[in-house]
């Protein structure tokens, strides 16, 4: 019994790490999106406001993954333990 | 390590109708965010003239004039009547959040809150899309641009309002997880730096972490006020783009 506690508890941890690798995707895609709009206000400064806004509202949707993996991170972390244990 | 927590809402009490309905702490808080909205609707728009003499008109008309401003660029001109919608969602989102500033739990912290905003986004859409195709050709609307893509199209609609309400929520979550970890590193790490000293000195870094003065601020700036701010701006351009999506859709 002990060690399929165990073994549940170290899923989780080991799940809720493994989750947050999605974050690799996010960070490059947010540099890349970053790095054009710098070139686009590089070249043309005058739209630096659209320029600006379009970029963050492209970030935010570009994060969304992310986000996703840091919401099953926070789940496999908080509520899976009992979760799964109370099964036991 | 045993005094942090990291909890979803508290049950603050329970009205006792239909078995008990319990009011969380989300609740209260987001009350507490009406009330602060509408005070301070009430107070800039006191004792309006034609011509702006106080500086509570300036900034009164300022907020109107942007707000305007935006839903004018990002909207058609048709939609000027959602103004208020958005300066609503806006202002509630931005403020929900920044009660983390004060060390009360944001409503946006919690999924129900963004939850229910984004599902009223999506009953939005699902009405422009039904008025300006007709019932039948919101269905058909499905089945475009080949049948086979129904289920993909069907998921891809109730796609929207999920990953809306998770952007939010994540972001806010993200940044009370991370003040909370901070706050009890930096207790820790008082303890570890003080705790040494002799006498009442090492008692004190006990009781009263001192790095966690100051230091948390910094933080702040980023997790608390640009991301609150950024989370409004992005969930109300959000909802703007996919209304007016909507409408304009064949």
């Amino acid at each position: 019994m002990e060690i399929a506690k165990a073994i549940v508890l170290a899923g989780c941890a080991i799940g809720a790490g493994l989750a947050l690798i999605a974050g690799i995707g996010p960070g490059i895609g947010e540099g890349y999106a970053v790095g054009k709009a710098c070139e686009a206000i590089g070249r043309q400064p005058e739209c630096k406001g659209s320029v600006t806004s379009t970029m963050i509202l492209g970030c935010a949707i570009a994060e969304t993954t992310g986000i996703y993996g840091f919401v099953t991170g926070l789940l496999l972390i908080l509520l899976a333990p009992n979760l799964f244990l109370g099964r036991l | 390590m045993d005094n942090i927590s990291i909890t979803g809402a508290k049950i603050l009490f329970e009205i006792p109708v239909f078995g008990g309905i319990p009011i969380t702490e989300t609740q209260v808080n987001s009350w507490i965010v009406m009330a602060i909205l509408t005070l301070l609707c009430i107070f800039l728009t006191r004792n309006l003239s034609v011509k702006p003499t106080t500086k509570r008109q300036i900034v009164a008309e300022w907020i109107v004039e942007k707000v305007t401003g935006l839903v004018k660029a990002n909207m058609s001109e048709k939609f000027s009547h959602y103004t208020p919608f958005i300066a609503a969602i806006l202002g509630l989102s931005a403020m929900s959040s920044l009660l983390s500033l004060l060390g009360m739990y944001p409503p946006t912290a919690d999924l129900n809150t963004v939850a229910g905003w984004a599902i009223l986004v999506f009953v939005l859409i699902t009405y422009y899309k039904i008025k300006t195709s007709g019932f039948l050709g919101y269905l058909k609307g499905y089945t475009q641009p080949i049948p086979v893509l129904t289920p993909f199209n069907i998921l891809s609609e109730f796609s929207t309002p999920i990953s809306m309400a998770f952007r939010h929520f994540g972001n806010v979550v993200s940044g009370v997880v991370i003040s909370t970890m901070l706050y009890a590193a930096l207790a820790s790490f008082s303890v570890v730096l003080f705790g040494w000293l002799p006498g009442i000195f090492g008692q004190l870094a006990e009781w009263f972490p001192i790095l966690q003065i100051g230091i948390p601020a910094v933080f702040s700036i980023y997790f608390d006020i640009f991301s609150s701010c950024m989370q409004a701006f992005i969930f109300s351009m959000l909802t703007m783009l996919y209304v007016s999506g909507a409408a304009e859709s064949d």
